[in-house]
């Protein structure tokens, strides 16, 4: 298993794997499987791709220290810009076919509407990350610093869960929230807990 | 008032221009105009307009029993409007009962048992009463009218509902004085509703409108829509249609017709009052906190890229409602 992480096309399959849905997507909107509104369809479809590969994203630095599998660690950076791929489809989804890409309206509708604000930051947080995602520009910026910048994505989180809560208060349909919220709360305290235990054990051995 | 609409013969004659089936639905509504408008000799006016009255315009799913239902003489019954596609009307639902997505009702609403069914009137009437699904059927003939539906989520379809005024049935219970409101209270049946029992919503789904909105020609009790009967999910056996509020406002397989003097709390109104108001007037000026109001999206119609639609003040029957609200401040009464 974990020889075959280190496989060199490991990371072809990785990718190829992250754009199935937007594959998928695709062909259901060419021959026209979308159902009675396909505009609603596609905002709805990108918008949960996007919190699902979130949350997925979030599990490979568990997953890779529990497992004590350091290769998973090759494909962090690609699943990372998957999900800003995403959130950037599911605007762009928004922006076009609700918004038919009327830019005042569209600016106007996101500083008027806390729930479009608050999913519009996430993209801009994102495409911070995006942009900074390159090995220069760990370099450039210095690994310290790019850390800090990168634990955005713990913002993003939330930003992503208060968005969708929004979106389905009035319906008092949490459901779906509730269970994004459980698995991305659980991905965040596992890295409070074990920023913790790092920071007391040298004062316990002491 | 067909004729007088420019908008309205502009829809019609660009639908004309679309299909050979087109333009034999044209040829059919042009007869209805004419013999409508009264410009055809009186013996041949009649052969076509009952010609012109045979069908609805569109196809049904072809799996229920026939509903016809005759021409509408009411100002606003008949909608020059290219009919939304049967198949969409009937699968894109808004029908918690049987699921939240909008898929769901189609998929589930399959063991709603529609007969026998009855709905109780009650509360301030002269002639409170339960009357069957079949006494129901014949109190008054069947009209086909054909409305805008605009849900509150920013969509649209046209649906040709078959039934009648409800102010038919009203008249025939005699409300008391005393009687300003009027309440629909739908079925929940927790064995045959998979989501009866879930938070969404306080099971039963109520509904209510003032009595003059009740009383007015064009809230239809409905049966049927594409001249056949309801499908479950579009709230079989019998709905209410108010095509100048948001769809959540006409209530579907009702069961009980309350007449009150205090204004009754609504199902949606009590999930989210800052939401959804009492009146939800259909109203591009006032948004859903959410959403704009301004613009919709007609279902079956208009394509990924195209421009959403404007939605029209009262949906578009403002000639025909606008004056039950004169005075009234229709952004603090949403």
């Amino acid at each position: 298993m974990r020889a075959w992480f280190l496989n060199p096309h490991a990371k072809k399959l990785c990718l190829l794997l992250c754009a199935v849905p937007f594959f998928l997507l695709l062909i259901k909107t060419i021959n026209d499987q979308l159902g009675a509104n396909p505009a609603e369809a596609l905002i709805r479809s990108t918008g949960d791709w996007s919190i699902r590969f979130l949350c997925l994203v979030l599990c490979v630095t568990p997953l890779r220290v529990m497992t004590k599998t350091p290769a998973l660690q090759r494909f962090r950076r690609m699943i990372g810009v998957t999900v800003f791929v995403y959130v950037s489809l599911h605007l762009f989804c928004y922006a076009g076919f609700d918004m038919g890409f009327d830019w005042d309206d569209i600016v106007k509708d996101i500083f008027k509407r806390p729930f479009i604000l608050v999913g519009f930051m996430g993209w801009v947080f994102l495409g911070l990350l995006a942009l900074t995602s390159s090995n220069r520009a760990i370099k450039t910026m210095g690994a310290k610093r790019w850390q800090t910048l990168h634990k955005l994505v713990y913002a993003v989180a939330l930003l992503a869960v208060i968005h969708f809560y929004w979106m389905k208060s009035a319906k008092h349909n949490f459901e779906e929230v509730i269970i994004y919220a459980i698995i991305l709360g659980a991905l965040l305290t596992w890295r409070v807990v074990r920023f913790l235990k790092t920071k007391m054990a040298p004062l316990v051995i002491s | 008032m067909w004729i007088k609409s420019p908008d309205q013969r502009l829809q019609d004659s660009l639908s004309q221009e679309i299909t050979p089936k087109e333009v034999f639905e044209g040829r059919r509504t042009t007869l209805r105009k004419l013999a409508s408008a009264g410009l055809i000799l009186n013996a041949t006016g009649s052969t076509l307009s009952a010609y012109a009255q045979s069908s609805s315009n569109v196809q049904g799913g072809g799996k229920l029993p026939p509903l016809p239902g005759a021409h509408s003489n009411v100002s606003g019954a008949v909608l020059m409007e290219k009919p939304t596609p049967y198949a969409d009307a009937s699968s894109y639902n808004n029908y918690y009962e049987f699921g939240t997505d909008k898929a769901d009702p189609a998929k589930n609403a399959h063991t709603l048992k529609t007969s026998p069914w009855s709905v109780q009137i009650e509360g301030l009437v002269k002639k409170p009463m339960k009357i069957t699904l079949e006494d129901l059927l014949k109190t008054h003939p069947m009209e086909e009218r054909i409305y805008r539906m605009r849900c509150v989520e920013g969509w649209s379809m046209v649906i040709p509902w078959v039934g009648y005024s409800l102010s038919e049935l009203i008249n025939k219970v005699e409300p008391l004085g005393g009687a300003k409101f009027v309440e629909f209270v739908s079925l929940a049946d927790p064995k045959t509703m998979p989501f009866v029992g879930s938070g969404i919503l306080d099971w039963p789904y109520t509904e209510g409108l003032r009595m003059d909105e009740a009383m007015h020609p064009l809230t239809l009790l409905s049966f049927g829509m594409y001249s056949e009967l309801l499908p479950n999910q579009n709230g079989a056996p019998v709905r209410l249609v108010v095509p100048w509020k948001y769809g959540f406002k006409s209530a579907k397989s009702i069961v009980k017709i309350r007449f009150l003097e205090k204004m009754p709390a609504t199902a949606w109104n009590k999930a989210a009052a800052n939401e959804y108001g009492f009146y939800s007037n259909v109203n591009p000026n006032v948004d859903h906190p959410r959403w704009s109001q301004a613009a919709e999206r007609r279902i079956g119609e208009d394509g990924l890229f195209a421009k959403k639609r404007k939605t029209l003040i009262f949906n578009g029957y403002e000639a025909q409602v606008g004056q039950l609200y004169a005075g009234m401040d229709l952004q603090k009464n949403f």
